[in-house]
């Protein structure tokens, strides 16, 4: 309970620094709408068959609004040199690898909550039909961002141009996380039930995040040490 | 003695290639496809390669991060580029025979879809390397997106097959046709070709990096007298 | 290797091509305070960053008790003070002491969080942000910092640099109460006089390599420049 209680201690700091700031989740808010907005300009809207496969839409949303919250992830480890200080307190990899990915997990969820909203006002779509399969999405989905993010964006932290990097780096690792989150989104949103063949994707969501979360467990170490 | 070896496999190579040229163009033109599924003799070998070698490129990374010896990183740059190059080839030669059968450069069909990924996520492994500079640094977090790359390429490989099975595309001929005896043996001969290609390219590539390595050696010996 | 507070054995480090460090021997024994002297580039920093377990050196060892710098445990008895000053800006001080306590598992974080805001003389401003505190009160949360969790070991690097008089002699309290304690102290310092004052041994980085490693002398006190006219170079 000693590791969880560390854990909880960086989640913790990451969560409060961020919220005295504010700096990540506003930019990654008013990301969401700027993108939302254009996509709104690119598919029409107002057609039928362009709302039944908005549910997809989101994940691109979601995804680069959540790399602006993943890349201030270790970045904000730099300033006063603070990254030292964590890598030399006796917390295991594992450990500042979980508590930064919880606090990313939480702000990035935050943001797609509040992009859902205005999706389905710009839309015009009831997205809630089928709201809590909807919301399982979103959390399996949006961790697999997170967990691999977090590792990405401890790899990236020191190279220049590390806000290209880290999503030329993440997203095509995400493809089939991202790939399943889109098509299960598209058919919540238009109000489906998931059954039968579909349910394959949940199946996938599941496997990618514990695999990729197992991986991020284990390498952290070398990542921060070097 | 390794310059030997590769200078063996190299000929070997090129010999079983240029015999192998002659023998398929000699072959009756398959039933439905014509002369254009000769193409798949250099299409599968070169995936069939490039597939082993990201499972070399895996088995190098994790040896670097366990023993630090940077010849293992040498093996995971060099073999990782090769593989580049020889799905680079499954790509384009898959993107001529679409356009032949299908009549487009590009089908979505579930190989070439997984096949491009996998090139993006190993493109992304080179991009990683050019960014860092520190060669200690630099071998370790390529070790480690190399570990990801490799995990997820059978990930890739699934979803997208679900993503097209799920949503069935209009029927077309089948890559793999009837395929005769005779082919089978030149099919067969065609894809050690290939792979004695891959591992003498990848020996070539492994000395320019040792070389390399003996060159920033030797400096780092000068600038400490 | 013995199991002296710091032992380094044949430690190489290079960046690419260059030897930042050549060939660093030497042992300093507990409740020494070492005095680590050299030019700007010397190597000073990378050596005590590989002490402090931040970089592996190319070859040799270094050993804090007769472990690696990056065991759990001894992770826990060393104290480093580096160029930043390793506090959140967007923290206030006594966040940020809670913080590492917790990190560093100590039994009553904020009990210990408060003591060092007062040993440092921060109490008064313990809910202030660190990104509004000034330079020297700045330097004063990282010595703070740096002590919390009680430390055998403490290396600091130009820890007196740009410190106004109260951080001074806060930082100068800290050492030698530390000192007393039997704790182990090596610091970096351009700053001579206040590191003789302290010091009760000195070594000269020249180019890499340890030009000189021996007790501090009274000539040292009187006339810091007078080790680096006798073993560095000019």
């Amino acid at each position: 309970m000693r590791f969880l209680g560390q854990v909880m201690v960086i989640t913790a700091k990451d969560l409060r620094a961020e919220m005295r700031t504010k700096e990540a989740i506003n930019a990654s808010f008013a990301f969401a709408l700027v993108v939302l907005l254009l996509l709104s300009f690119a598919f029409d809207p107002t057609e039928e068959t362009t709302r039944e496969i908005s549910g997809g839409l989101l994940w691109i949303v979601f995804t680069f609004a959540g790399t602006l919250v993943l890349n201030r992830s270790f970045a904000r480890e730099l300033p006063n040199d603070c990254l030292d200080a964590l890598i030399a307190a006796p917390v295991p990899g594992p450990a500042l690898f979980l508590g930064k990915a919880l606090a990313n997990f939480v702000l990035i969820l935050a943001v797609e909550l509040v992009a859902l909203p205005v999706f389905g006002i710009f839309y015009n779509v009831r997205w809630t039909r089928q709201f809590w399969p909807l919301m399982l999405v979103l959390v399996l989905g949006t961790w697999g961002l997170t967990s691999i993010g977090t590792v990405f964006s401890a790899l990236t932290v020191n190279i220049r141009l590390r806000e290209v990097m880290l999503p030329l780096l993440v997203y095509p690792v995400l493809i089939p996380m991202l790939l399943g989150a889109m098509r299960l989104s598209a058919l919540l949103v238009a109000g489906q039930a998931i059954a039968g063949d579909e349910t394959v994707w949940f199946k996938l969501l599941f496997g990618f995040d514990i695999i990729f979360t197992a991986l991020s467990l284990v390498l952290m170490d070398t990542v921060l040490l070097g | 003695m390794r310059q030997k070896v590769m200078i063996a496999m190299l000929a070997l190579a090129a010999v079983l290639l240029v015999r192998n040229l002659y023998v398929i163009s000699m072959l009756p033109d398959e039933m439905r496809q014509g002369q254009i599924f000769r193409i798949i003799f250099f299409h599968v070998p070169a995936a069939a390669s490039a597939m082993i070698g990201s499972a070399v490129a895996l088995i190098a990374s994790v040896l670097f991060l366990l023993t630090r010896n940077f010849k293992y990183d040498a093996l995971a740059v060099a073999v990782t580029e090769v593989g580049l190059a020889f799905l680079a080839v499954n790509l384009v030669t898959g993107s001529i025979w679409a356009r032949v059968i299908w009549g487009v450069w590009w089908a979505w069909d579930a190989r070439l879809t997984s096949a491009l990924i996998c090139w993006i996520l190993y493109a992304g492994y080179l991009i990683l390397r050019q960014a860092l500079e520190e060669p200690t640094q630099r071998a370790t977090f390529a070790a480690v997106y190399s570990i990801f790359a490799f995990t997820d390429v059978p990930i890739v490989y699934f979803s997208i097959r679900w993503w097209r099975t799920l949503h069935p595309q209009p029927v077309f001929f089948s890559k793999s046709g009837s395929f005769p005896p005779d082919w089978s043996r030149a099919f067969l001969i065609n894809m050690v070709a290939m792979f004695l290609l891959y591992a003498a390219l990848t020996m070539i590539r492994l000395r320019q990096e040792e070389t390399q390595r003996e060159i920033d050696y030797l400096r780092r010996t000068v600038h400490a007298i | 290797m013995s199991d002296a507070a710091v032992d380094c054995s044949g430690v190489w480090k290079f960046y690419g091509d260059y030897p930042a460090l050549r060939n660093i021997s030497f042992e300093v024994p507990a409740g020494r305070c070492l005095a680590l002297i050299g030019r700007n580039g010397a190597g000073k920093t990378t050596l005590l960053r590989i002490l402090a377990g931040f970089s592996k050196p190319g070859k040799g060892q270094a050993r804090i008790f007769g472990h690696e710098p990056r065991d759990t445990e001894t992770r826990r008895r060393i104290g480093f003070i580096g160029h930043g000053i390793a506090v959140y800006d967007e923290l206030s001080a006594l966040e940020n002491l809670r913080l590492f306590a917790k990190l560093y598992r100590l039994p009553d974080a904020e009990r210990a969080a408060r003591e060092w805001l007062e040993r440092t003389g921060l109490e008064r401003v313990r809910d202030g942000l660190v990104r509004e505190f000034s330079r020297g009160m700045r330097q004063r949360l990282a010595v703070a910092r740096a002590f919390l969790h009680g430390p055998s070991v403490l290396l600091l690097d130009e820890p007196f640099t740009a410190l106004d008089d109260r951080a001074v002699a806060v930082l100068q309290t800290v050492l030698r109460d530390a000192l007393a304690a039997g704790r182990t102290v090596i610091m970096s310092t351009h700053q001579l006089r206040e590191a003789m004052e302290l010091a009760t041994h000195v070594a000269l980085i020249n180019r890499g390599r340890i030009a000189f490693h021996g007790e501090r002398t009274e000539e040292m006190v009187n006339n810091p420049g007078w080790v680096y006219s006798q073993y560095g170079e000019s």
